[in-house]
């Protein structure tokens, strides 16, 4: 690859959205922080993060006008990948916040994480890999993560579902579909394995 | 201690005008190096977080700082949290802007509680990390809330000012016993198992390692779920790695580095 392929990062305000450009940077991206939709029609990729609650995260999507943005880069076929609260965005809805309607691209809900373990799960834990996917090569069978959330996505069909963790019950933290990714985890914070998975991701643009 | 739960090792880097310093009992400072260049040695060597405390008091060393947080993350890759002089939401905006994933508040939060509320609601509970010093007073026979690095006692009870914290959006404690700070003999265990018994949220055991077994004292007999040190580290007495062979022997799971 001689050309470094250019990752739009949805920026609507919401979090520490440096980390994730600046991981994306490290593994060989062209990474913006963006709102703007003509950049992100014209990028190689999309990353869609979050942090926070669910309503706030979705209001605060909707009112930068990205909510359009971001179905179209998905409808375009370009690789998208969702993370954290941008991974839980991408289903119908999340029992946080039930008046919210999420962006409806994996048909399920985001649940809470059960009551019998410490909520948040604010820690490192090793993923249980469900599928043969690409953005997991060179990784290892069971590779560290880092996590903080308290909530996760149950899709409608398990098909969907790329990883597992346990945390309290077996919790789903990683979806394909398509040319969508989705992670609970935070790559841009989980080290070599993190940087691995976003380098897997960047090469997957030319692939 | 539930079987899923992952400790993590979090070593802290007490920082001034840029240089990284470690306080023995808050007061004598010895230079002890580049804080980036710090932070990446700890990365690599599979520390599961880092915590930056900027102990400088003047508005130039903030700027410092800001400076600091930007540097380190386009280097470091693993979550951390800057602390010292978040006195406003506008303090903890410019930390996260510039790469920070959490902040820690102290002093401020004690006198304007509302503080924790107004970050939380801006950037989530995850990102708000209530620092308490404690300190034993036997006549009340609990633990008290000091102030200002150590310097101002109030009359808060640690363990209350800690369930409020939480109430009020704190998504974690960091907890430092000011009675062992500085001693190398250990967490204050029975201070960190107080609050940690106390709250749902995650605690990090601070001040006192002088042992690895001290930071397995910590999860095992404390409750805690992140261990924080600093001297150990910073002079070579011991690796990450080192700490997490201990702990694992103890029956701690730890992330392997």
């Amino acid at each position: 690859m001689t050309v470094r392929p250019r990752v739009a990062v949805l920026d609507y305000g919401i979090g520490n959205l440096r980390s994730a450009q600046k991981a994306l940077e490290k593994v060989g991206a062209d990474a913006v922080l963006t709102s703007d939709a003509v950049v992100v029609s014209s990028a190689d990729a999309v990353v869609l993060p979050g942090v926070g609650a669910f309503g706030a995260c979705m209001n605060a999507l909707r009112d930068v006008q990205l909510e359009k943005v971001a179905l179209d880069a998905i409808a375009s076929g370009v690789p998208f990948l969702g993370i954290c609260v941008g991974m839980q965005m991408l289903f119908d809805g999340s029992e946080e916040d039930t008046e919210a309607r999420g962006l409806g691209v994996i048909p399920g809900h985001v649940k809470w994480i059960p009551p019998t373990v410490q909520r948040p799960q604010m820690q490192w834990n090793q993923l249980n890999l469900k599928k043969d996917e690409p953005l997991f090569n060179n990784l290892g069978e069971h590779p560290w993560m880092y996590f903080v959330h308290s909530l996760h996505g149950v899709p409608n069909d398990d098909s969907f579902v790329a990883a597992t963790v346990e945390y309290g019950a077996t919790l789903n933290v990683a979806f394909r579909k398509g040319n969508v990714f989705a992670t609970q985890f935070h790559p841009e914070k989980s080290a070599t394995s993190g940087l691995g998975l976003l380098h897997n991701f960047v090469t997957s643009v030319n692939a | 201690m539930n079987s899923d739960i992952v400790a993590r090792v979090i070593p802290c880097l007490d920082v001034t005008n840029g240089r990284v310093v470690k306080g023995i009992n808050f007061v004598d400072l010895r230079d002890a190096g580049d804080p980036v260049e710090l932070a990446a040695r700890y990365d690599a060597q599979g520390a599961d977080e880092l915590v930056f405390l900027d102990i400088t008091a003047s508005s130039d060393g903030r700027d410092t700082m800001v400076d600091v947080v930007s540097r380190t993350a386009e280097e470091v890759f693993i979550p951390f949290t800057v602390g010292g002089g978040i006195r406003e939401v506008g303090d903890a905006r410019r930390m996260l802007r510039a790469g920070a994933d959490k902040v820690s508040v102290n002093t401020a939060a004690v006198q304007r509680p509302e503080l924790i509320s107004d970050i939380a609601a801006e950037f989530g509970a995850q990102c708000v990390v209530c620092a308490i010093d404690a300190k034993w007073d036997a006549n009340r026979n609990s633990w008290i809330v000091y102030l200002h690095g150590g310097r101002t006692s109030t009359d808060l009870d640690a363990v209350q000012w800690a369930e409020h914290a939480v109430a009020l959006g704190a998504g974690e404690i960091l907890l430092t016993s000011m009675d062992r700070d500085g001693t190398r003999d250990g967490f204050d265990i029975a201070l960190t198992k107080a609050v940690s018994s106390a709250v749902g949220v995650p605690v990090i055991a601070s001040g006192g390692v002088g042992t690895l077994d001290h930071l397995a004292d910590g999860v095992l007999d404390g409750g805690a779920t992140g261990v924080l040190a600093a001297s150990i580290f910073h002079f070579g007495d011991h690796t990450i790695s080192e700490a997490k062979n201990l702990m694992s022997s103890r029956g701690i799971r730890v992330r392997p580095v």
